[in-house]
C-alpha cells in the first residue's frame, strides 16, 4: 500500500516540488532552446560537409592575407564579446545594475562589430563574383553554403545583438532578475560556440595555398 | 527566447474575464489544449475528405463525377490530394492531437502544476501552430494548386519549381514555408514540455510515481526537440534551393520535361532524405508514443490492476525513443546505399521490436486476470493493442532490406504505416477522449452510440488495410493515378472497389462520432463526481470541469504510485495518488 521505499526518494532533488537542478525553468528552457538549435546548426554543417566531400571541384578562395586574418580579427572580436558577457553576468550577479549595463552594452558592441566586419567579408566576396548561387572558383555549391551557413550564423548574432538590448534595458530599469542576464548569456555563448565550428570548417579548411 | 511569464508555479494565477483572453489568447494550458483539438478535429476531417476523393477515383477510376472539372480527376489533382492529406494528416492532426492537444490538458494536472512552465509561449506555439495550418491550406488556392510530391517533398522535384509540375510552383512553396513555421511551433511546444515535466511536479511526484502517459509526452517532448530542429534547417535549405537559385538538393545534368537544367550543379537529393528521415523516423514515434502512454493508462484502469513491469515501461518508452534516432535509413534501402549500411540500419530497426514487444507483453500482462471493463474507452485502448501489433509486425518484413527492396514504394508500406501510425495513433486518441471528455467537458460522451461508433471503425480499419497488404505483396506500386493502364493491376481492381466502400463506411462511422462528440457536449449525460472511472492519477483529484489554476492555489502532494490499483488490504479497489497513507481505507 504505502511504498516505504519512496520515503527516502521523496528527499532527493527528483522527487517533485522543486527543479532538480535547482535553477529557474528559463534557464532550464534555454538550455533545451540551445540544444534544438544545436540540432539545426548540426545539419547546416552535415549540409557542408556532405556537399563538399561529394564534389571534387570544392575551392579553396581564401589566401591568408588578407582573408583569414581578417577572419580571424572576427574571431576575436566574437570571443572578446563572450568574455564581455561574463563580466556582465558577474556584475549582474553582484546585484551591481550600473556596471552590468555598460558590460552588456560592450557585449553588443562586441556582436556589431562582428556583423560589420562579417558584412564587409561578404561585400569584399560579392565584389570577387561570388555570390549564393555563383562563384569564380568552383562549384556553386560553394557559395551557397559559404553564405548559408554564415548568413544563419549572423542571423543568430543580430537576434543575439536584439535580446541583449531589450534585457539590458529592462534589467537597468529593474524588471529583469540577474538570471535572466545569465540566461542571456547562455545564448551569446551558444552563438560564439557555433562560431567556433563555422570558422575551421568554413574559413581554415578553404585557405589558399 | 525572451520569456516574461509567472510559469506554471501555484498560486500566482488570476482567471481572465474578457472573452479574448479566455477563449481567444488565452494562455491556461487547459483552452490551449482544447484549440490544440479543435484544430486536429478541423484537420482529420479535412484530410479525411482528401482521402475519400482518393478512394472515390481508386474505386472507380473512368467513372464520372460531377464534382470535378469534365467528370474526371487529373493525375496532378490525385497527386496534390495524397500529398496534403499526407501533410495535414501526419502533422496537424498526429503530431498535434495526442501530444500538443491532450498533453497540454492533462500533463501539468498529472504532474500536479497550475500550468506549463511558461503559459505565454504555450500561447504562442497553438497560434503559430493555426498559422502553419493556414499557409499550408492556402496551397489549394493559389495558381497550379497544391503540391504533388508527397509528404515527403523528395527532390529534385520539390527544388526545381512551376516546371516540376503545375503544384511545385507557389503551392509547394508555400507548403515548405508552412512546414518551416510548424517546426518552429514544435520546438516552442517541446521545450515547454520537457521544463514542465522536469520542474513543476507536486511534491511527491517521483519519477518513479509518474503516469505512463507523462512519460510518453515526456519522450515525445525530446524527440521533438531534436527532430524539428533537423527539419526546420532541411526547410530552409529547400526554399533556398527554389526561391534563391542554389543547389543544394540539385544535381547537375538533369533533364525534366525535355528540358536540359543548366543552371544548376553539385547537389545531391539524397542529403535531403537524409536529413527528412532524420525527423521523419522519429515523427512515427511522436506520432504514437502518446497512445501508448495513453492504452498504457486505460488498460490499467479499466482492468483495475497495476500496470504490469512498469520500470519496463519506461525503458521501452525511451528505448523506443533513443532507437528512433537510429533508424532513418531504413527509408533509403533503396537509395543505393552500401549493403553494410543497410545491414546496420535493418539490424537496428528490428531492435525496435524488443520493446516494442516489451510494451505489448506487458499490456496482456495487464489485462491477465483483470475485472475488465468494456466501456468505448477501454475498447479503443484495446483496439489500439490490436492495430500496434497488426502494423508492427509488418515493419520487421519491411526492415529487412532484401524484401523491402520488393516492396518498398509499393502498397504493402501504405497499409503499413496506415495501421501504426495513422490509425493506431488515432484510436490512442479515441481511447483518450472517451475517458477525458466528462473531465473535460463535464459530460459523457454518449456509450450506445460510442460502441457503434467503435465497432464500424475498428472493423472499417482493418477491412480497408489488410487488402493493402496484399495489394503490396502482387506489386502494387504507390502512388499510382490510373490502375487500369497497367495490366497486371487490372486484376486487383475489385480489391481497390472493395477498399473504397470499406472507406466510405469506415468515414460514416467518422459522421457518427461527430454527431456524438456535440450532442454529447450539450446533451450528454453529465458528470457531477470528481471521479467517476476510480481512477487513480491527480486530474481525477479536482473538479470537473477543473478551475482555472487547477488545483485552487494549493499544491497537492503524491504519496503513492501511479496505477495502484486492487491493493491488498485496502478497502477500495483503488488508492488516489494524492490520498494521505493514513487516509487509505483498510478493509
Amino acid at each position: 500500500m504505502h511504498d516505504v521505499k519512496t520515503d527516502a526518494a521523496l528527499d532527493s532533488a527528483w522527487s517533485g516540488g522543486a527543479s532538480p537542478f535547482a535553477m529557474g525553468s528559463k534557464k532550464l528552457g534555454m538550455w533545451l532552446f540551445i540544444v534544438s538549435d544545436t540540432l539545426t546548426f548540426s545539419a547546416l554543417l552535415i549540409t557542408y560537409t556532405y556537399s563538399r566531400i561529394t564534389n571534387p571541384d570544392w575551392p579553396k578562395p581564401f589566401p591568408m592575407n588578407p582573408a583569414i586574418i581578417f577572419s580571424t580579427t572576427m574571431t576575436v572580436v566574437l570571443l572578446a564579446s563572450s568574455l564581455t558577457m561574463v563580466m556582465a553576468v558577474m556584475a549582474a550577479q553582484r546585484n551591481d545594475r550600473k556596471k552590468t549595463v555598460l558590460w552588456m552594452i560592450a557585449t553588443m558592441a562586441g556582436g556589431l562589430t562582428f556583423m560589420a566586419l562579417h558584412l564587409r567579408e561578404w561585400f569584399h566576396l560579392f565584389e570577387e563574383g561570388a555570390t549564393i548561387t555563383h562563384n569564380p572558383w568552383g562549384t556553386p555549391l560553394f557559395g551557397a553554403v559559404f553564405f548559408g551557413v554564415t548568413g544563419m550564423h549572423m542571423t543568430h548574432v543580430l537576434i543575439g545583438v536584439i535580446y541583449l538590448g531589450i534585457v539590458a534595458t529592462g534589467y537597468g530599469r529593474g524588471k529583469f532578475s540577474a538570471e535572466d542576464v545569465e540566461v542571456n548569456g547562455l545564448y551569446w555563448h551558444f552563438v560564439d560556440l557555433v562560431w567556433m565550428f563555422v570558422f575551421p570548417l568554413v574559413y581554415l579548411m578553404s585557405v589558399k595555398y | 527566447m525572451v520569456t516574461h511569464e509567472n510559469g506554471g508555479g501555484h498560486g500566482h494565477h488570476q482567471a481572465p474575464t474578457g472573452f479574448i483572453r479566455k477563449y481567444v489568447f488565452s494562455i491556461d494550458h487547459k483552452v490551449i489544449g482544447i484549440q490544440y483539438l479543435c484544430l486536429a478535429l478541423f484537420s482529420v476531417f479535412v484530410g479525411m475528405a482528401l482521402s475519400a476523393l482518393m478512394r472515390l477515383h481508386l474505386g472507380w477510376p473512368n467513372a464520372h463525377w460531377s464534382i470535378f472539372k469534365g467528370g474526371l480527376m487529373t493525375p496532378e489533382q490525385y497527386l496534390a490530394l495524397m500529398t496534403m492529406h499526407g501533410t495535414i494528416m501526419v502533422f496537424m492532426v498526429l503530431t498535434t492531437a495526442p501530444q500538443s492537444g491532450f498533453g497540454n490538458y492533462f500533463l501539468p494536472i498529472q504532474i500536479g502544476a497550475a500550468d506549463m512552465a511558461f503559459p505565454v509561449l504555450n500561447m504562442l506555439s497553438f497560434w503559430t501552430t493555426m498559422v502553419s495550418l493556414l499557409v499550408m491550406i492556402a496551397a489549394f488556392f493559389v495558381a497550379g494548386g497544391a503540391p504533388i510530391g508527397g509528404w515527403t517533398s523528395y527532390p529534385p522535384l520539390s527544388a526545381l519549381g512551376e516546371m516540376a509540375g503545375p503544384g511545385q510552383g507557389a503551392g509547394e512553396t508555400l507548403w515548405i514555408i508552412g512546414l518551416a513555421i510548424f517546426c518552429g511551433a514544435s520546438l516552442m511546444g517541446a521545450l515547454n514540455f520537457i521544463t514542465t515535466l522536469i520542474d513543476l511536479r507536486a511534491k511527491g511526484m517521483t519519477l518513479g510515481r509518474l503516469p505512463l502517459t507523462c512519460w510518453t509526452w515526456f519522450v515525445t517532448a525530446i524527440l521533438g526537440l531534436l527532430a524539428f530542429g533537423v527539419l526546420l534547417a532541411a526547410c530552409i535549405l529547400l526554399l533556398l534551393d527554389r526561391v534563391a537559385g542554389t543547389s543544394f538538393f540539385i544535381p547537375g545534368g538533369l533533364v525534366i520535361t525535355d528540358q536540359v537544367i543548366t543552371w544548376h550543379k553539385g547537389g545531391s537529393p539524397l542529403l535531403w532524405q537524409h536529413l527528412f528521415w532524420f525527423f521523419g523516423h522519429p515523427e512515427v514515434y511522436i506520432a504514437i508514443l502518446p497512445g501508448m502512454g495513453v492504452a498504457s493508462h486505460l488498460l490499467s484502469t479499466f482492468s483495475r490492476k497495476p500496470v504490469f513491469g512498469y520500470r519496463a515501461m519506461v525503458g521501452a518508452i525511451c528505448g523506443i525513443g533513443f532507437l528512433g534516432f537510429c533508424v532513418w535509413g531504413h527509408h533509403m534501402f533503396i537509395s543505393g546505399m552500401s549493403p553494410y549500411s543497410a545491414f546496420a540500419f535493418s539490424i537496428l530497426t528490428m531492435t525496435i521490436g524488443v520493446p516494442s514487444a516489451i510494451k505489448t507483453f506487458n499490456w496482456l500482462g495487464t489485462l491477465w486476470g483483470g475485472k475488465i471493463t468494456f466501456n468505448c474507452a477501454m475498447l479503443f485502448a484495446l483496439g489500439f493493442v490490436s492495430l500496434f501489433v497488426s502494423g508492427g509486425l509488418s515493419g520487421l518484413f519491411l526492415a529487412q532490406p532484401a524484401l523491402d527492396l520488393y516492396l518498398h514504394d509499393g502498397y504493402f508500406v501504405v497499409a503499413h504505416f496506415h495501421l501504426i501510425m495513422g490509425v493506431a495513433a488515432i484510436f490512442g486518441m479515441f481511447a483518450g477522449l472517451y475517458f477525458w471528455f466528462p473531465k473535460m467537458f463535464g459530460r459523457f460522451l454518449n456509450e450506445g452510440i460510442g460502441k457503434l461508433h467503435f465497432w464500424l471503425t475498428f472493423i472499417g480499419v482493418y477491412a480497408i488495410f489488410m487488402p493493402m497488404h496484399f495489394l503490396g505483396l502482387a506489386g502494387h506500386p504507390r502512388r499510382y493515378f490510373d490502375t487500369t493502364a497497367v495490366e497486371f493491376l487490372q486484376k486487383l481492381q475489385p480489391v481497390h472497389v472493395f477498399i473504397s466502400i470499406a472507406a466510405f463506411i469506415t468515414i460514416g462511422a467518422q459522421l457518427i462520432f461527430l454527431f456524438n462528440f456535440f450532442y454529447s457536449l450539450y446533451a450528454g449525460k453529465e458528470c457531477k463526481e470528481e471521479n467517476p472511472w476510480h481512477a487513480t492519477t491527480l486530474e481525477w483529484s479536482i473538479p470537473t470541469p477543473p478551475p482555472f489554476d487547477n488545483f485552487a492555489g494549493v499544491e497537492p502532494v503524491v504519496y503513492h504510485g501511479p496505477y495502484e490499483f486492487s491493493v491488498p488490504g485496502a478497502a477500495d479497489d483503488y488508492i488516489p495518488q494524492h490520498l494521505a497513507p493514513n487516509l487509505v481505507k483498510k478493509a
